[in-house]
Order: C-alpha cells, then structure tokens, then sequence
C-alpha cells in the first residue's frame, strides 16, 4: 500500500511538473479550471479525514480555508516587493506553510472544546466558527474588511496545485493506513469500543481535525494566490457546504470517490452556467436522495 | 440608565423569540436526538405565510385589528406544523435506524432545499419583501423610555406559550410520551406508545412554535426574505444549547440570555460590529465549562 501511495505521490508530482512546463501552450481558461480542480480536491480530501475517516461532521472547512488563504496572502504582499524574483517559490511556499500552520492552530481552539461532546456539536459550532471568521475578516482592515484583500500576486501555478493535492492524498491515506491512523477508523465506527481499546477519541478527532485544517488552509493560500482576490463573503456557510457536497457524493471515508466527486462537481458548474440558480436545489435533493438511499456515496464499489 | 432600561426591554423582545424557536429545536432534539437545521426554514414560511395571509384576512376582518392578527398567527402556525410533519415524514423517518450523522447531514440538505427552491423566481424571489403590518402599534412613553406595543404583545405571547408548552409536555398524556421516548424509545414503544404519532406531534408543535416566531421576528425584521430565517435560527440553536438541549425551561432561559447579551453587545459601540459572532462565542465558552447547558443535567452514556 505505501509503496503504492509513494509511486502515486511521484507520478502525479511529474505529471504536474510536465503540464505545468507547457502551461503557456493551453488555454488559460482551462487551465484556470484546473487550478481550481486541484485546489477543491485539496478540500475535499482534508475534510473527507474528518468527516469521512474519523466520522465527525464538520461545517467549517470554508472558515479554515479563509484563515489560511488571508495568513498566505498577507505574507506574500508583505515581502513580495522586498524578495528577489528568482526566490518567490521560497516565498510562496513560505507563506502556504504559514497559512497552513494558521489554520491548523484555528482548528485546535475550535477543536479542543467541541470535540469532547456528540458530533452534532462540531456541526454548528465548526458552522458558527466560520461565521465568527467572516465576522472578524469584515472588521478587519489590514485586510481590507468587507471590500476584500485585493492585488495578490499569480503564485498559483497548475505544478503548485495539482503537486499539493497529490501531497495531501498521499499524507491523508498513509496516515489513515499507518497503524496510528486505525485509531480515527475506531473512533469512527464506535467511540465507546474505541476507548475501552485504550484510544482516546478526543485526542484522534483533534488529530483529524487539526490535520484537515492545515490542508484546508494550504488550499486557501493556494486559492488566494489564483484568484488574486480575497473577500469574506467568498468564504461562507455555502463555500462549506459544497465541500461537504463533495465528500458526502464520492462516499465518506472512500479517498477515491471523494477525488472523482471533487473534480466533476468543480466542472459540473462550468457546463451548466445556464442552471445556476439550480445548482444548490441540486445539491441539497442529491444529498437527502444520497442519504436516504445511497449513504455510502456514488462513487464506491465493493467493501470499504 | 435609559439605555440600559431600553436596552434591557429590546433584549427581552428578542430574546423572547430566540426562546420560542429554541422550544422547537430543543423539542425535536428530545425525541430524536438530532439537530433539525430546517427549522429555521420553517420560520421563514411562518412568516412568508402570513406575508400572503394577510391581505385575504384583511377583507374578513378590519385591517390591523387584533382579532385578524390572531387569525393570522394561528392559521400560519398550522401551515407551519404541517410542514413540519411532512419534513419529518418525507425526509427524517425513512432513516430513523440509522447513525445519527445520517439524519443531521439530511436536515442541512432539507434546508437548503427550502432555501433556494424559495428563492426562485416561480417560488417566492430572492428579493426582499416589505412585511405587512399586522396590529395597530402604539409606543408607550415612560420618561426617557419608549416600549413599542409589538414588543409588549411578544413578550406576553411568548409567556403564554411557554407555559401552554409546559402544560402540554408536564401534564397531558401526549406530553408524558414524549418525555417517556426521549427516555428510551424502544422501552416507550413496548409501553403500548405509537412512537410515529407522537415523533409527528412534536415536529407539528415546533414547527407550529416556529412560525409564530417568524412572525414576530418579522415584525421587528426590515422585511421577509428566504433566507431571513437562517441568522435566526443559528442564534436560537445557540440558545437552546446554552440553556441545556433537551430542556424546556433551559431554552427560555438560553434564549433570553443570548437576546440580551446580543442587544447590549450592539449597543456599545466597539462590540457592535462582532454582534453576529457572540452568540458562538458564548457557545464555545458553554461548551468547555459547562457541556451539558445552564439547565441541563449531565449523564453517563451507558454500554
């Protein structure tokens, strides 16, 4: 299996590493799109080791992407000016890892209260948290309060977004299939058997928690650097919401399925432009249809 | 100490009706043991139906006139309950057996399908409704104080039905079998308790709380949209958490507090701004002192 993960893990580096040399022979627009493919299978594989994985129900991956994607952006603006050009991938692998770590500390003080208690609470406090988040960006004019962080450099590049979600499947399945990672697959199917086995569920779904942060923030810093524009309604319930779309659809806890819903839901939206008022009455009849009659996702086969 | 009278009266007022939607959630939580995120969708057609009630009530009964209110709350609680029943029934019940997380992922997608299916054009827009005046408004003077008459009749409502609820759970037959499958459902069941009966009742009771609710919220609201009962409903989630979930005084309680400490916080002028983030706040700070709420008792989860 790891042996399996790490040549997965190289070949998509290189693919991305190829596409990325001949960037300037496709079409932006497409290219664009697949940025956003990377960065959304980011999101969703983090949040598919809290929800899916560990069995927690988080509302606020959107409220960790925000945090990450701010920490990463201001950094850039700040130093952008003062670092040579030849060293800005230093710099902007800096500033992702600064968003990441930001956001995976945001994930440890809404972890450590919430996630002693039944799970329904994390679903509205993570769901609250975002909404404190949107709340504090808005009044926040470092960056730009309500109007938005503006004039972020084009960091993003099609290497940068597909290598990271390649790094992020590799990190989530080899830590749910080390043996420290069968812990959050117990916690996951029974808390109470787990923690007369000697593991302490509390301790796992921090763990989750705060590892599914630190991607969401990286793909947040990521996001910033494409987008080059950063406004706080950009991060809200419903930016959650379509990630939880993406993880519930591909079968929670099932990496694979999550990535085939990750990407066809990011380009679903691009073909359908006409639909867009439909979009979310789609997805909340897929996901009551889903659970009623197929919880275990669309896009898993055979025994998990 | 006129701002902090008035302040004082406004925040009852709102809390008041924090504390009828929390009554809802706190009930459907006592049964079911989940969170019913449509609730606070069924607020917002409370108050959507009384928005198209009250023209036709208008013709039978003198427009703003008491009797014509009443009419209209009640007739729009009953739309509410029916809904709520029908929530319940189409969405909820097929996964009554299974893992909880089930029904909560559920409830989220039942209320953004509420939300944006009324917001399409056909349905009821996106576009902000002016709500109808219902009653004749008077604002009582008291020196420096000014008590609007819709905040007086919110508050007596809510009273009443505080303990026309307490009534209903701590005196009647139907309330003793609610208590009774919160307890344990299955040992409820062999009782002789037809437990979908009484899941329905409670959902049709909530959800009939809920539209009075909307109503009120949207007389003191700017005007009715779909998704006006979202920023409400949350607030009032918070409320019945705070006061203990499960717990029916504790949700009075938790919705006052939260009203209160909301319409202070927007009163001083550096807190104003975060006023939408204390109520979560107060929630994580609940959450690690107190887990089990203000009211609500703690207890050991048996094998």
């Amino acid at each position: 299996m790891h042996t399996g993960a790490k040549r997965f893990l190289l070949a998509a580096i290189f693919v991305a590493a190829v596409v990325s040399f001949f960037s300037a022979q496709f079409n932006r627009y497409y290219l664009g799109i697949a940025i956003d493919v990377g960065i959304n299978v980011i999101l969703a594989v983090s949040l598919n080791l809290i929800n899916g994985h560990t069995g927690q129900f988080s509302l606020g991956h959107a409220g960790f992407m925000a945090v990450g994607g701010y920490t990463a952006a201001s950094i850039t603006l700040a130093l952008s000016q003062k670092f040579p050009a030849a060293a800005t991938p230093v710099l902007f692998v800096g500033a992702l890892l600064a968003g990441g770590l930001t956001a995976a500390l945001a994930g440890l003080a809404v972890g450590v209260p919430t996630l002693r208690l039944r799970g329904d609470y994390l679903a509205i406090v993570t769901l609250g948290f975002g909404e404190i988040i949107r709340v504090i960006f808005e009044n926040m004019d470092c960056v730009g309060a309500a109007s938005g962080l503006k004039g972020i450099p084009n960091y993003t590049n099609f290497f940068w977004a597909w290598s990271l979600a390649a790094v992020t499947v590799f990190v989530v399945t080899c830590l749910v299939n080390s043996t420290y990672g069968r812990g959050f697959i117990a916690v996951h199917d029974d808390e109470v058997a787990a923690s007369a086995m000697g593991i302490n569920p509390t301790k796992y779904k921090v763990t989750a928690f705060v590892v599914g942060a630190f991607f969401a923030g990286i793909a947040g810093g990521l996001y910033a650097h494409h987008k080059q524009f950063l406004s706080p309604t950009g991060f809200d319930f419903m930016k959650s919401i379509d990630i939880v779309v993406m993880v519930i659809l591909g079968g929670m806890g099932r990496t694979t399925g999550v990535i085939i819903a990750a990407i066809l839901l990011t380009l679903l939206p691009e073909f359908l432009r006409g639909f867009a008022e439909y979009r979310m009455i789609i997805y909340a009849l897929l996901i009551i249809v889903l659970m009623i009659a197929r919880p275990q996702g669309l896009f898993s086969f055979g025994k998990k | 100490m006129d701002w902090f009278l008035q302040q004082l009266i406004n925040g009852l007022a709102l809390g008041a009706i924090y504390a009828l939607i929390a009554l809802g959630y706190t009930m459907v939580y006592g049964v079911l043991r989940f969170i019913n995120f449509a609730h606070c969708d069924v607020l917002m057609l409370g108050a959507f139906a009384a928005y198209f009630l009250a023209p036709a009530v208008a013709h039978v009964f003198a427009p703003e006139s008491y009797l014509g209110a009443i009419v209209i709350v009640v007739l729009a609680a009953a739309i509410c309950a029916v809904i709520g029943i029908l929530i319940e029934r189409l969405a909820y019940r097929p996964l009554r057996n299974r893992p909880k997380l089930t029904s909560l992922i559920t409830a989220i997608g039942v209320s953004l399908f509420i939300e944006y299916a009324c917001q399409l054009e056909a349905v009821f827009g996106a576009q902000t409704r002016p709500f109808p005046k219902l009653l004749p408004q008077h604002d009582f003077q008291f020196g420096g104080l000014s008590v609007s008459s819709n905040d007086v009749i919110v508050l007596v409502v809510t009273a009443l039905l505080l303990a026309a609820m307490r009534f209903i759970v701590m005196q009647t037959k139907t309330g003793t079998a609610m208590r009774a499958l919160s307890f344990n459902e299955e040992a409820a069941a062999l009782m002789g308790i037809n437990v979908n009966r009484i899941i329905s009742f409670t959902f049709g009771l909530g959800s009939a709380l809920a539209g009075v609710a909307g109503i009120f919220y949207a007389m003191r609201a700017p005007g009715i949209e779909p998704l006006m009962g979202v920023q409400p409903g949350l607030h009032a989630f918070v409320a019945a958490v705070v006061g203990g979930i499960g717990n029916l005084p504790g949700a009075a309680l938790g919705g006052l507090v939260i009203g209160l400490l909301e319409t202070f916080a927007g009163g001083i002028p550096g807190l104003s701004n975060y006023r939408d983030g204390i109520a979560f706040a107060i929630l994580i700070l609940i959450l690690l002192f107190k887990p089990a709420g203000l009211l609500g008792k703690s207890t050991v989860e048996k094998v």
